[in-house]
């Protein structure tokens, strides 16, 4: 069985956004470090990670279903 | 004293209409002014002496719904202060000042330059090379010459923060950078005020609300020694919607610290990125 999960990434990231972030493919079991490296997010760029709203690390383990969020550092005002 | 001060204002008050058609009774802007000026009181301290007597100033008519008397009277009583007079802090400026924070105290060592124009609200093309701490203070008076200001024109580091933060009722961060973020952090903790956190780059924005006790901006940003000076702004600009809405995120939180009501982003944090509308709390 496929599993999807929801990618949305912020600020600077947003360039790493796949096309289909909405209903993005994974492999059931990986973690957000592996999901990082897949869509070539430089790991310092991803400080605060979060899944379902909830604020998560690169090694949380996605199952499909999710909805990951990532920022990276902004420091603007 | 008290008591003619409050004569006095009892008999230059008069009824005026809400637009639901309650009655209520409200003293001018002039009046405030002019019984300030016969008293030597502070012009505060009149609206907040109207208040506690069911008189509202009338240039906070359209607080009340919201905000109680009473709620309105802390306010002139709280003293706020702003670290970063740029994009957010100049918007946190205008907005505190015309919700009646009775004294603001303003924080930036900087000068306005023409980059600033796209999204500071207070730079203008004839304050190029103004400092941003006194233009602010020119503002406020003019917005509202009842709240009391305190300008610093000089750039909040380890070495002067204390002094600058101490007696504030709220910190609000509005700075550039990341690395003075965890000095205010420190410094907030240490004093035991809540200090309001916000950063924006491009489209994107965060804002939460630290008390004293919470684990903080580590959360987001990683550890102090770990953290960069500077963040993904340098890539993506800051952009005036962003400012402005981010920075209005940053007053209600000031208002529900102060007013302790409501539900704040206290261990929390409101992730924005209006490039798609995403509006979304996180639970740190």
């Amino acid at each position: 069985m496929a599993h999807f999960i929801t990618i949305k990434l912020f600020a600077s990231l947003g360039k790493y956004a796949p096309a289909d972030h909405e209903r993005y493919r994974i492999e059931s079991g990986i973690s957000v470090r592996d999901l990082l490296n897949t869509l070539n997010i430089p790991e310092d760029q991803a400080k605060l990670i979060f899944i379902n709203s909830v604020k998560s690390t690169l090694s949380s383990v996605l199952k499909g279903g999710e909805r990951v969020g990532i920022f990276p550092p902004v420091g603007g005002g | 004293m008290k008591r003619s001060v409050v004569e006095a204002i009892e008999k230059r008050s008069m009824d005026a209409v809400f637009p639901d058609k309650d009655v209520f009774r409200t003293i001018s802007v002039d009046d405030v002014i002019a019984l300030s000026d016969s008293f030597s009181v502070k012009q505060r301290e009149i609206e907040i002496f109207a208040l506690e007597n069911s008189i509202i100033p009338n240039r906070y008519a359209r607080n009340v719904k919201s905000f109680s008397c009473k709620d309105q009277a802390k306010l002139l009583k709280s003293k706020v202060s702003i670290a970063g007079l740029g994009g957010l802090g100049g918007a946190v400026v205008e907005m505190l000042a015309r919700s009646g924070i009775g004294c603001l105290n303003l924080i930036d060592g900087d000068k306005f330059d023409e980059t600033n124009l796209n999204r500071q609200l207070i730079s203008c093309e004839d304050l190029i090379g103004i400092s941003k701490a006194q233009a602010a203070k020119k503002r406020i008076a003019k917005i509202n010459s009842s709240v009391e200001i305190f300008a610093h024109p000089e750039f909040l580091d380890r070495t002067n923060a204390k002094n600058l933060l101490e007696g504030s009722d709220v910190v609000i961060d509005c700075l550039d950078n990341i690395e003075t973020r965890f000095v205010i952090e420190k410094n907030s903790r240490e004093l035991g005020i809540p200090f309001v956190s916000a950063a924006i780059a491009g489209f994107s924005g965060h804002v939460m609300t630290v008390f004293p006790q919470d684990d903080g901006i580590c959360t987001i940003y990683g550890h102090a020694e770990d953290a960069p000076q500077k963040g993904a702004e340098d890539s993506t600009g800051n952009l005036s919607a962003t400012v402005m809405l981010i920075a209005a995120c940053e007053c209600a939180e000031v208002y529900k610290v102060l007013l302790n009501k409501g539900r704040t982003l206290r261990k929390k944090f409101l992730a924005v990125d209006l490039i798609d509308n995403t509006f979304e709390i996180v639970r740190l």
